[in-house]
């Protein structure tokens, strides 16, 4: 029951993310590549990326915060960005970007510094549901092998 | 899966076991990528460092089957990864992004990729990639045959086989003529129906056979140039004939890449440059971008492939003795690019070719360039074919040893340009003579824009061997070239500066790597050629007419220039091992 429970609140959970249009295609892709030889690949591939979308948020925030702004070094960042949010999967976060992007393009610094507070918000909302989600994972998987 | 330390033909059915090396800047897309290629089948290799993917590449020749890369990375550009794998080690390139813009498609197939895929990149594609590898190998024979006609299916180089054959190939004799010939050509026993398998031993492009090549391809003539009769000309037994259109076909690719680059490095004149750093001008272009500028007279003016020590040795710019002979460094360029001819006005002829290119060896030129340590002799290459640089005119900027001439200005302009200082010089004193011309150019340059033109001339490609001054040799920049005469004063630094990016850039993508390789061996660390070049060019006075002449021992001798130098003779040995280590 418990396990069952468990495994039933993951996959609603799941289903949620996708419904909600936090995770896309991608994220089904990072789990059809978990296998055998590579049991916890997914969230592998989740740490992996907040370990450098913080290097390459605090990139960002810096460039935004020098004078003048260097619009086009901020857009290689934001591309870097949007590449590694798209690698997981993470379409709101993706999407926020793309709309930064064309406010660099257009040197709008104020529309980057306001579209930036929501890449940042994304993100952080992402984070915060995948580590609940993971965390049932986990306890179902442990469940299932008790 | 899971063959481990695999590194020869595969035994497993292809495609499983494809060795494919994956560059990516991005940790977690690099993890992605090999768990998807992993679970292709495929032998992976990661690497998060385009150099270091180079250095990979470099050192095991024959262990990669095919390369992924995406398109930003932080240390060189995807582009310039990718015109030196398919330079220098001939393998398919698939470019990644996750921007999907037209643009830059296009570019990525300009540069040579056979595919570009657009992240998030989905197992179904990568499952395909072997057939770029099938592709290339199929091609290969392909063109030979293509080229050569049927005829030459039937007269192999060795002359023996497909003689029994008859001349009338149909299309199944053709096959086993062709499987024939693959057996002869190749050395090993190869199925073409197992591409994986199919491998011949890569062809190590010296400057010296480049060279003949860029010769013999001249004395075809471009337009009627194919494998068979590059071969002919060539004389050199070992070589086959699929080498020689393989060659070729980069060759063209690169020319062609020359000439619109040409378009766009016009645009960046008027590029002020950034103040001269102390360092030498003539640092910065000391990089001896293989002066592959195949100048007939130069020994080595074609860039080889694999330059591996020849950069600094074999570079003869000049026709003069004293070349030493900037070997056109095996960068990348050496597809095709490399035929720089050098206008040498004493050979009226062979400077002639490399006008005559529309390719516009430019990139060759901006590569030997960079060899220049001495940034005074800043040798306009005024490659670009759109220079028309007729011969007629080379005589004559050359015999003044113009051919620093820097013009910067679009290649068009170069060509005017450059007589025009050749009419100036004429006017000179000492038009003939070297020394002395060398000084009125100077200080007809002076006038114009003195400093500025130091830039310029440092920018030199061409390291002008010897007293001869006679810049002829040299190989004129390409980057001068593009970097349109400097009429303007200022220009000539743009143009230095522009040349140095076009180095970078994309010039010559064997220039990037260069320049970087050259960081290394030389000055003290400095970027030379690229990035500070343009700026050391201010500081050449040229007053300095006895410096100038000496312009020409650039690469080699130790900068004598008031700027540190450039080189050390030391140095030159570390960077020949440094570029193409």
């Amino acid at each position: 029951m418990d396990r069952n429970h468990l495994q039933h609140q993951v996959t609603c959970m799941r289903k949620s993310l996708f419904d909600q249009g936090y995770l896309d295609e991608q994220f089904i892709q990072l789990e059809e590549l978990q296998d055998d030889a590579n049991p916890n690949f997914v969230q592998e591939i989740v740490t992996l990326f907040y370990t450098d979308s913080a290097r390459l948020i605090q990139n960002i925030e810096q460039a935004l915060n020098s004078s003048p702004i260097d619009f086009s070094k901020l857009d290689d960042y934001m591309h870097q960005f949007k590449g590694s949010s798209s690698s997981i999967g993470a379409k709101k976060v993706t999407d926020e970007c793309k709309v930064f992007r064309e406010y660099c393009r257009a040197e709008n610094a104020e529309g980057c510094i306001r579209t930036f507070q929501q890449v940042k918000q994304e993100y952080a909302i992402l984070r915060r549901k995948l580590e609940v989600y993971f965390q049932m994972v986990r306890q179902a998987d442990v469940a299932h092998t008790a | 899966m899971g063959e481990s330390g695999f590194s020869s033909p595969r035994h497993d059915a292809f495609p499983a076991g494809l060795r494919v090396l994956v560059v990516d800047d991005d940790p977690t897309w690099l993890k992605i990528l090999e768990k998807m290629l992993k679970k292709c089948s495929y032998e992976v290799t990661t690497c998060c460092l385009a150099r270091e993917a180079l250095n990979l590449l470099r050192e095991r020749k024959d262990s990669y089957d095919i390369v992924i890369s995406d398109v930003n990375m932080p240390d060189m550009d995807g582009f310039k990864l990718l015109e030196h794998v398919g330079l220098e080690m001939d393998l398919p390139v698939i470019m990644m992004s996750v921007d999907g813009e037209t643009s830059r498609v296009m570019k990525g197939v300009q540069h040579g990729a056979c595919d570009y895929l657009l992240k998030p990149i989905r197992m179904k594609e990568l499952r395909n990639i072997w057939q770029h590898v099938f592709r290339k190998k199929i091609h290969e024979v392909k063109d030979i045959e293509s080229l050569e006609g049927i005829e030459g299916l039937q007269m192999t180089r060795s002359g023996s086989d497909l003689v029994d054959d008859g001349p009338l190939l149909s299309g199944e004799d053709m096959n086993s003529a062709r499987k024939r010939k693959d057996a002869e050509n190749k050395h090993d026993d190869k199925d073409l129906s197992d591409p994986s398998s199919t491998k011949k031993a890569r062809v190590v492009w010296t400057v010296d056979l480049h060279q003949k090549f860029v010769k013999a391809v001249n004395q075809i003539g471009f337009d009627k140039v194919g494998p068979k009769k590059i071969l002919d000309l060539m004389n050199v037994p070992w070589l086959t004939r699929e080498n020689v259109a393989s060659h070729l076909q980069k060759y063209r690719l690169y020319l062609s890449r020359l000439q619109k680059d040409s378009d766009v490095k016009n645009s960046f004149l008027g590029m002020k440059h950034s103040d001269p750093p102390s360092k030498d001008s003539t640092a910065s272009f000391g990089i001896h971008s293989s002066m592959s500028m195949i100048q007939d007279d130069v020994s080595n003016s074609t860039y080889n492939f694999s330059v591996n020590n020849s950069l600094v040795q074999n570079v003869d710019l000049n026709h003069e003795g004293d070349k030493k002979g900037i070997t056109s460094a095996p960068v990348a360029e050496a597809k095709g690019a490399l035929s720089l001819d050098i206008p040498d006005p004493r050979k009226a002829q062979s400077s002639q070719i490399s006008f005559d290119h529309s390719l516009g060896s430019v990139d060759s030129g901006l590569k030997f360039a960079l060899f220049n340590s001495t940034n005074q002799t800043q040798y306009s290459w005024s490659e670009i074919s759109e220079i028309q640089f007729k011969q007629e005119c080379e005589p004559l900027q050359l015999e003044n040893g113009f051919s620093q001439l820097p013009l910067p200005g679009s290649q068009h302009q170069v060509q005017t340009e450059y007589l025009q200082p050749a009419a100036s010089i004429s006017s000179g004193p000492s038009i003939t003579e070297k020394e002395v011309s060398s000084k009125p150019l100077y200080d007809e340059y002076r006038s114009n824009h003195v400093k500025h033109l130091s830039p310029t001339e440092a920018v030199d490609l061409f390291p002008v061997p010897s007293k001869n001054q006679t810049l002829n040799n040299q190989v004129f920049n390409p980057i001068s070239a593009t970097m349109s005469s400097t009429k303007n004063q200022g220009i000539s630094l743009n143009d230095v500066e522009f040349a140095q990016r076009n180095l970078n850039g994309g010039v010559g993508v064997p220039y990037a790597s260069l320049s970087e390789d050259l960081q290394f061996c030389w000055l003290q660390g400095d970027y030379y050629a690229m990035n500070i070049g343009l700026q050391d060019f201010e500081c050449i006075e040229y007053n300095d007419p006895p410096l100038i002449a000496e312009i020409p021992f650039l690469l080699y001798d130790a900068p004598r220039f008031d700027h540190e130098h450039l080189f050390d003779p030391t140095e030159y040995a570390a960077i020949d091992q440094g570029l193409f280590a």
